[in-house]
């Protein structure tokens, strides 16, 4: 196993309590923000000294505690990109580089060609004499990726790298770290609270919370069929209720579960947990019907709480007659073609009926 | 006119600069990594010469320097060396107290540097030792020599504990001000005059360059 990582850490407000392994693939660390993902990572590097555990990379121990092994950061051969780069202000981008390569590297002309190299596989020709200030964000990045590939690190720890750009720039980085990735070749771990980048990027993934780290799990698999509620919530799925199995009435093909706050029996397909504490329903598995359904399954009434206007489609919030809307989970939030929004001419305050398509509710067990 | 108290007084505040600047560098850089209540124990000492009139440094530091005092003692015993009343007591006097404006001023400068830039500086493999002096320092280049500005001027401009260290002898312990008060006890006012003007010379000198080195600094 490339890397393994068995850490404890008390925190100032939590217990970060981390345990994974990786293989030759990018791993994701999925998490929202404050979980614990960089302190994981300053951890690997050995900026940060866990208070128990092991971690090895490539068959050395860069730390354990049992044997009081701690390797200083400089010999663990590890690169982590820091969220805001770290480039060296003072610095200009080719003595960034130069740096990397060892101050004392005698052979000064062989650095010159390794650097002008790595300029030039990162798009940088040119700012050889530039300030790091005097860059733009998506070069900033591209400066510090070849300073640390510069350094033929055994792992590549990336820490949010996306989360200081916008928009268009941010895509077009996200295509070309795929490309740093895939030449990189050794194990790489990327931390981030986009679920987006994670899909994008990764083989499979960690998600966090509270400073627990869950078993990776294939990213496409956390994205489909995710088990806990924290990975549910990072996938993207708004809408929420806590759920009681109703064990007496499963019937053939599916189970009966009770949602507390939504005050409705839901049909299920997904196979029930005995100890389910809530449900997931994506926007997308929720429909509107104007007539009755044969069989009544899966079908609530709800009052229209608020139409928001998206730029792609309408979201309608709306809260089930029989349940708890005051509740975190207590609204339900719907998709809808605007199309579809108009030709209703429904409004705020109307009951509509809505139906919750069985093959995508999702049981979910509340703490990992 | 006799110079001597402008070579003596630039000669004691130059020398004292460098130390104050080494030690209150050093005392920033490690204080500011040591565990709470150390850090508020040993930062209370030393801003102490700050805050205290300088009479009462100079006399601590005659408690302990003293030539019947215990390191007055053993200095003159293994080195044959006084450590009162030479124009070298001045070296003494000036460093502590000139020494809290530097440490405070390095101290501020460390505590806003950003530490990513160390950690980074460490996964790349870079000495802590090559990160100090290539990275930490010239980040923090514009506040730790504001520091030693200050520190300078107010190594120049001590009276209270170099007057009660070194005393006033012409030719040999006098420095600018102990020599504007001589003169002006001793009714030659013309003279105290000529070096009244000396001082504000070089104060002038001093404010300006800490507001260019300020300017510089914002302008970045």
């Amino acid at each position: 196993m490339p890397l393994y990582v068995d850490i404890e850490k008390k925190l100032k407000d939590f217990c970060l309590r981390t345990k994974f392994e990786a293989e030759q693939e990018v791993m994701g660390i999925l998490g929202a923000s404050g979980c614990g993902k960089s302190v994981t990572l300053k951890c690997i590097a050995g900026i940060i000294k866990p208070d128990r555990g092991r971690i090895v990379l490539n068959g050395t121990t860069l730390f354990d505690s049992e044997k009081n092994i701690n390797l200083v950061p400089q010999k663990r051969h590890v690169g982590l990109l820091f969220q805001n780069y770290a480039l060296f202000p003072n610095m200009t981008v080719e003595k960034n580089l130069m740096a990397a390569l060892g101050p004392w590297e005698k052979d000064k002309k062989k650095a010159r060609v390794q650097v002008a190299e790595f300029m030039d596989r990162f798009y940088l020709t040119g700012m050889e004499k530039r300030r790091p200030s005097e860059l733009s964000g998506g070069q900033q990045q591209r400066v510090a990726l070849a300073r640390i590939l510069l350094t033929k690190p055994r792992l590549l720890m990336l820490d949010e790298p996306f989360s200081a750009l916008d928009g268009y720039l941010r895509w077009r980085l996200e295509l070309e770290m795929m490309d740093v990735l895939k030449e990189f070749g050794s194990t790489v771990l990327f931390v981030s609270h986009s679920r987006d980048e994670i899909y994008h990027l990764c083989r499979r993934v960690c998600v966090m919370e509270g400073g627990t780290c869950a078993p990776a799990v294939f990213v496409k698999s956390m994205f489909e069929n995710p088990k806990t509620l924290a990975a549910c919530q990072l996938s993207g799925c708004k809408n929420y209720s806590a759920a009681k199995p109703e064990p007496k009435e499963s019937q053939e093909g599916g189970t009966w579960v009770f949602a507390c706050d939504w005050g409705v029996k839901l049909y299920c397909k997904h196979p029930v947990p005995k100890n389910i504490t809530h449900i997931g329903v994506r926007s997308h598995a929720i429909h509107v019907i104007s007539g009755e359904r044969e069989d009544r399954k899966n079908v609530m009434e709800c009052q229209i709480r608020r139409v928001v206007e998206d730029v792609s489609y309408m979201v309608v919030m709306v809260s089930p007659l029989h349940g708890d809307s005051w509740k975190d989970g207590g609204q339900l939030r719907l998709e809808l073609p605007k199309e579809q929004w108009e030709d209703y001419a429904r409004q705020e305050g109307k009951v509509i009926r809505i139906f919750i398509d069985p093959d995508h509710i999702m049981p979910l067990v509340s703490s990992i | 006119m006799d110079w001597y108290p402008l070579y003596n007084s630039l000669r004691i505040a130059l020398i004292s600069s460098v130390i104050v600047f080494f030690t209150g560098i050093f005392a920033a850089y490690y204080i500011a990594r040591m565990n709470r209540a150390v850090k508020g124990i040993l930062d209370v000492v030393l801003t102490l010469p700050m805050v205290l009139p300088p009479t009462v440094a100079g006399y601590f530091l005659l408690l302990l320097l003293g030539t019947k005092r215990p390191l007055g003692i053993w200095f003159m015993e293994n080195f044959g060396i006084k450590l009162v009343m030479t124009w070298y007591s001045g070296i003494f006097a000036a460093s502590v107290v000139a020494f809290p404006l530097m440490y405070r001023t390095a101290r501020g400068a460390f505590e806003s540097f950003d530490e990513t830039l160390a950690h980074s500086g460490q996964t790349l493999g870079l000495s802590n030792t090559y990160i100090f002096w290539h990275i930490r320092m010239p980040a923090c280049r514009q506040g730790i020599l504001a520091g030693a500005v200050l520190a300078f001027a107010r190594a120049l401009g001590e009276y209270g504990a170099t007057s009660m260290l070194a005393g006033y002898t012409p030719g040999k312990t006098a420095t600018i001000s102990t020599t504007v008060y001589q003169l002006w006890r001793t009714d030659n006012e013309a003279l105290a005059f000529q070096w009244v003007l000396v001082n504000l010379a070089i104060s002038a000198a001093v404010l300006l360059t800490v507001n260019m080195l300020e300017r510089k600094s914002k302008g970045k």
